[in-house]
């Protein structure tokens, strides 16, 4: 009985002390995270204010794109907008404070502002986003592991050679040969777009639609992801499998199965789940060329299109935006990993 | 010499990484040879146009919509990339050597606004910005090397920096400071040289990374207009994408298989170097 007790006196105060860390987390780590944050995005609208100044030629016709599309009047606009007329500091004062308040200008080629096109775009893009971090990361770690327990056999080589091979193709001609052995040979998908245009379809049959044109860009996207996950994977389960407690996991007699999934997958995820973290900016980069090949109306292909047009105000205010889509991706996986591994949050 | 063969026997015993050297030599003769073997500009028209792959051996990968032979491209565009990734990696590996081992050798607050601006660059999607500067800045092949190393440099700072930050405790090192070495010479001859193994492989596999970054940048229509690249190719070779699927998919190869090639070299000079970790 007594036992008993202390077992559930001890279990009450490990979980207050998670809690603890927890909400060491949200009010401390937190707090100084967003505000670290929101320096970085000053740093990179300070940036912008760099690119737009280095760039060869005036200002405002660097703005207003190459394309001779903006009126007189229009250029004069930006002119009295960015205080041109002003000496360089003010400039940038005013610039910094356009973006403090949300406003990114105006595209000139889409005649609306920069933030309602890619607040518009976003969706679509997280739509993409979303399943292929979900995808990459479950069959990536799956196969890592898969690989690591049998290292050395020929099924592990069958994987790490996959890997290693879509780790080296460009994604952009992944997707292209994906169309045509898919759309054109196979006839089996949409070469591109996110609908079926004039096909007016309702309900769940609109959603399935909607999921056939997904496929082959999330696929496209998630590959290369993929192959990475799982030889970080299998590299981190190897490494784990030398530690000495899974030498004493041994030596107590735990069945294999419970030494790799208790014991070595959780250790092993935790570079998994950094690098995680780290991949978003490279996944929108990625994107860029996926929603390219594929039509996808996402933020990427408005990036390709504001770079046909020249639309620099459109560009800078895409890399704005899909750098704060960064952070705040980076931000709910800190918070996420928070449950996982409440050490993180003592720090 | 007897480290050159000593590394060279633990190299040889990873027989992907022999494989993808001999890729990257293949690669490296195809670019040298290039004027050679086709001294005329790739890009006139001196074909049929739509010549499938093995028709007609005077062209024997093809011809594109415009009648040009996808070989000589192939090996013209072998330069391109070659030179990108190795200007685009030379670059980025100095500066991020010369920023790590200030920040990681001095710490305090030169380490922390290094540090700080390398985070702003890793927090921007690379792709972004490198599509972002190389349409600021018109696209040339010069652009292209700069964008790329502007992203890329960052995480060799950050790898030098963490070396550094371990070595400048060694007892080597203070034993230096205590003879009362300059800061340069301490950080030139004794730093440096423990530090530069993580960075040759890194290097490696950065090359491969350039590689794919100026296919991508050409893919979108910003390469350098004046060179052939492979990126452009398939760029172009979509357009006639359902009949003529050759046209990118040749192009394709030649990056995939460039870039594996660098990659398992990169994991061989891993190997070699690191001998401790090899048995993984």
């Amino acid at each position: 009985m007594a036992a008993a007790a202390r077992m559930i006196g001890d279990r009450a105060q490990k979980s207050r002390k998670r809690w603890m860390t927890t909400d060491n987390f949200f009010l401390k780590v937190l707090p100084a995270r967003i505000l670290r944050s929101i320096l970085i995005i000053a740093a990179i609208a300070a940036l912008n204010f760099g690119i737009v100044h280095l760039a060869p030629g005036d200002v405002a016709d660097v703005l207003a794109g190459e394309s001779g599309a903006a009126s007189p009047e229009f250029i004069e606009d930006l002119r009295v907008r960015f205080g041109l007329d002003k000496p360089l500091w003010q400039q940038f004062l005013i610039y910094m404070g356009q973006i403090a308040q949300f406003d990114l200008g105006y595209s000139f080629r889409f005649s609306r502002p920069v933030i309602d096109l890619v607040l518009e775009r976003l969706p679509a893009t997280l739509m993409l986003m979303i399943p292929t971090l979900f995808l990459a990361f479950v069959v990536g770690t799956s196969l890592g592991v898969a690989a690591a327990r049998r290292a050395g056999r020929w099924s592990d080589a069958v994987v790490s050679i996959t890997a290693l091979f879509f780790y080296a193709m460009p994604i952009f001609w992944i997707g292209v040969m994906m169309i045509v052995l898919f759309s054109v040979k196979l006839r089996w998908l949409p070469t591109g777009g996110m609908i079926t245009i004039g096909a007016d379809y309702a309900g769940l049959d609109h959603i399935l639609d909607i999921a056939r044109h997904m496929v082959m860009p999330v696929v496209a996207l998630s590959l290369f992801h993929t192959a990475f996950y799982a030889r970080l994977m299998r590299a981190s389960m190897l490494e784990i499998f030398t530690q000495d407690f899974v030498v004493t996991a041994r030596a107590k007699g735990l069945s294999e199965n419970r030494i790799v999934y208790k014991h070595v997958l959780r250790n092993a995820l935790l570079p998994v789940v950094t690098v995680l973290g780290l991949h978003i900016a490279n996944l929108l980069g990625g994107a860029v060329l996926v929603e390219t090949v594929f039509s996808w109306p996402g933020l990427g292909r408005l990036a390709f299109e504001s770079v046909l047009s020249r639309d620099l105000n459109l560009l800078l205010g895409i890399l704005l935006c899909s750098s704060v889509l960064v952070i705040v991706t980076n931000l709910t996986i800190d918070a996420a990993y928070q449950f996982l591994d409440p050490r993180i949050g003592a720090r | 010499m007897a480290r050159w063969s000593q590394f060279w026997e633990q190299f040889r015993r990873n027989h992907g990484a022999v494989v993808g050297l001999c890729i990257v030599l293949m690669v490296i003769g195809m670019a040298v040879t290039a004027p050679i073997i086709y001294p005329e500009d790739p890009g006139e028209m001196i074909a049929p146009p739509f010549l499938w792959p093995f028709e007609d051996w005077m062209f024997p990968l093809g011809s594109d919509s415009l009648g040009r032979d996808i070989a000589a491209q192939i090996f013209h565009g072998a330069r391109v990339s070659l030179l990108v990734g190795t200007a685009a990696t030379s670059a980025a590996v100095s500066i991020g050597v010369s920023v790590g081992l200030a920040a990681g050798y001095f710490r305090g607050r030169v380490d922390d606004v290094l540090m700080r601006m390398t985070e702003v660059i890793q927090t921007i999607p690379p792709f972004v910005l490198s599509i972002i500067m190389v349409a600021v800045f018109r696209p040339s092949l010069r652009t292209i090397i700069v964008a790329i190393c502007v992203v890329s440099w960052p995480s060799i700072a950050r790898l030098v920096r963490a070396e550094a930050l371990t070595l400048r405790e060694r007892e080597f090192v203070q034993a230096g400071v205590v003879m009362g070495m300059s800061n340069l010479r301490l950080v030139l001859t004794q730093i440096l040289p423990n530090a530069l193994t993580p960075v040759v492989i890194a290097a490696s596999l950065m090359m491969a990374t350039s590689i794919l970054l100026e296919a991508g940048l050409s893919f979108l229509g910003l390469g350098d207009p004046n060179v052939v690249s492979w990126g452009m190719i398939i760029g172009a070779g979509r357009d006639s994408v359902r009949d003529a699927w050759y046209i990118s998919a040749i192009p394709g190869c030649a990056i995939f298989i460039t870039v594996l090639g660098l990659n398992l070299v990169g994991e061989g000079l891993n190997d070699a170097l690191n001998p401790r970790l090899r048995r993984r």
